[in-house]
């Protein structure tokens, strides 16, 4: 494997997306989601203002769990099928470079854009409030911050999974779709349906580990119990063990959906 | 023409650069290429011409290592297609495929720093690769604004970072007007004296006929022949068509000194006849229309073209 075809694919990808000004638009949603947040999240209990960073923390990731997932999803789907669909992957394969390289680089350089674009849009809101915060609050957004990469990262590779598999652009995009609906939306409500319905015979012990199994509850957990505060708020204490509630063993979860997707991804490239 | 078999394939593959043996490409029971042997010598410049569906691009793709065989080996300097050290040989081939699609966002240079970086080529040879094909002009135009025939000329200066010692050309006229083919067959006689092995694919044959030094027709993904396009002419033994210009009077007396040879029907039109007759009694013919002292005022005689005999083959 050549680093250096990776690195040519990787920035021809994120000068792209610095160049269409996707990576400006999106740091620009996530900066001022974050602001309007962190001052507006308490309106509804009749104060305006900064509060408290776990707090702010809390109602962001209820955002980015949304918002993230999409973006990556669309980021990605037609990485590989658009080129395809397009005729330009005959002429990219032809060169020297591999099969595992190309998708690398594509996957990298959008990774690029998409973590650049988050920690951008991110820190922007957290040097508009670091008067505010101390060392501590700073640590705690720079978490936030990082998982929040790394859910993109996740889901983009699953975007890459899936235009690998696909075989044109409109199937690619259905099932990105398909795939957002199913683990942000409908992933957990069917393990609540299978809780509500079995009167919580079943899945109780194994809960916690199915929770895994969708890398968007993974990146809920990292920071929810990482913050002492919002870990009481949502009882999350009484339903998943101290012993997988390890930052670590989550942030390595995650890693393991990057990693998992894209090795799928490559096997059926190559093939 | 079914009874005529393929002319002996060339083993001699010591100066062959690209060689395929037995290559299949099944698609379930789809044939696309079935069973190609192939020997491309060393700096000739060799046509594949066919049908659409034929074979030609799949084998085209095979070659490039795009696609893996069902069956055979493809070598091209002596290396195994999508074997393990192919990688160095792909930085000897320059291909321009048939539907040339670049990126959009980028301008006509950058296009090619891309291409050059890939190949491990220097950005430095991407200007005169730009100004080879005439594209100098546009080079800081995004592609998007760029014409078919642009972005052609750009996918060939792609093809031709790197020096290539191998080219593959798809269809590489498509798209260009007839000052541009002019061009790229300026070029292509340039590439060719120094020694560059080109392989053409084109469905425009009297474009390709007096061009290429070598070609193989390709039906139902076999190759059918292969060899010069006089040799291919001489094997399908097609007729050669002469032209006579007389004078309307005059017809009954051509008719009559053609009359002792095996010529074919003579087709008499307002001033002029037309007769088909075999290579060996072309000059017996000749001879024929010398004896009418004076009265016949041209003769031309042509040979069959490539067309006939793609078609010869092919029917």
């Amino acid at each position: 494997m050549e680093i250096a075809q990776i690195a040519i694919i990787a920035s021809k990808e994120f000068r792209d997306r610095i160049r269409n000004r996707w990576v400006l638009a999106v740091a620009l949603v996530f900066s001022a989601f974050a602001l309007v947040i962190a001052y507006f999240g308490a309106a509804q209990q009749g104060s305006v203002g900064f509060h408290a960073i776990d707090v702010t923390i809390a109602s962001l990731v209820s955002l980015v769990i949304y918002l993230i997932p999409l973006i990556a999803l669309i980021l990605g789907f037609d990485a590989i099928v658009g080129e395809r669909e397009r005729g330009s992957l005959d002429l990219l394969l032809s060169m020297p470079i591999t099969r595992l390289e190309l998708l690398l680089g594509k996957y990298f350089g959008l990774a690029a854009a998409l973590a650049f674009s988050t920690v951008t849009g991110f820190g922007l809101a957290a040097i508009a409030l670091s008067p505010q915060l101390d060392l501590n609050a700073l640590i705690h957004y720079a978490g936030f911050m990082l998982s929040s990469v790394l859910l993109g990262c996740a889901f983009l590779s699953l975007a890459v999974m899936l235009s690998v598999f696909a075989t044109d652009r409109t199937r690619a995009s259905g099932l990105a779709i398909a795939m957002w609906f199913f683990f942000v939306l409908v992933f957990d409500l069917l393990l609540l349906g299978a809780l509500v319905v079995t009167g919580g015979q079943w899945g109780g012990e194994i809960l916690p580990y199915l929770l895994l199994a969708n890398p968007a509850d993974v990146f809920r957990i990292l920071n929810i119990f990482t913050l002492d505060d919002v870990r009481s708020l949502y009882g999350l204490t009484t339903v998943f063990p101290p012993a997988l509630a390890n930052p670590w063993l989550l942030g390595l979860v995650m890693l393991a959906w990057i990693a998992a997707p894209l090795g799928i991804a490559t096997w059926r490239f190559r093939k | 023409m079914a009874d005529i078999s393929p002319m002996q394939t060339e083993m001699d593959t010591g100066t062959a650069v690209i060689v395929a043996r037995g290559v299949r490409k099944h698609y379930g029971p789809i044939h696309a290429v079935d069973g190609v042997d192939l020997d491309i010598r060393a700096g000739e410049l060799f046509g594949l011409i066919g049908h659409n569906g034929a074979g030609k691009s799949t084998l085209f793709k095979m070659m490039l290592g795009l696609i893996p065989a069902t069956a055979g080996e493809i070598r091209i300097d002596g290396a195994r297609v999508g074997g393990g050290n192919f990688r160095a040989v792909r930085r000897a081939i320059g291909y321009l495929p048939e539907n040339v699609v670049l990126y959009d966002n980028l301008t006509g240079l950058e296009t090619l720093h891309f291409f050059a970086r890939l190949k491990g080529v220097s950005p430095a040879e991407c200007g005169p690769a730009l100004e080879r094909v005439g594209l100098a002009p546009s080079a800081k135009r995004r592609v998007r604004e760029y014409s078919k025939g642009m972005r052609q000329r750009l996918g060939f200066a792609q093809a031709l970072l790197g020096k290539p010692r191998i080219l593959f050309l798809d269809e590489p006229t498509s798209g260009l007007d007839p000052e541009a083919i002019r061009s790229f067959y300026a070029v292509l006689r340039q590439l060719r004296s120094e020694g560059v092995t080109m392989v053409i694919t084109s469905h425009i044959l009297a474009e390709i006929q007096e061009r290429v030094d070598r070609l193989a027709i390709m039906t139902a993904g076999k190759i059918q022949a292969t060899g010069t396009v006089q040799a291919l002419r001489e094997q399908m033994d097609l007729p050669l068509w002469f032209t006579v210009h007389v004078a309307r009077e005059d017809f009954e007396a051509v008719r009559a000194a053609l009359g002792h040879l095996p010529v074919g029907a003579i087709d008499a039109h307002d001033d002029h006849v037309t007769v088909q007759c075999r290579r060996e009694i072309k000059m017996a013919v000749i001879e024929a229309l010398a004896t009418l002292n004076g009265r016949v005022r041209d003769v031309s005689v042509r040979e069959p073209s490539l067309e006939d005999v793609f078609f010869g083959f092919s029917d």
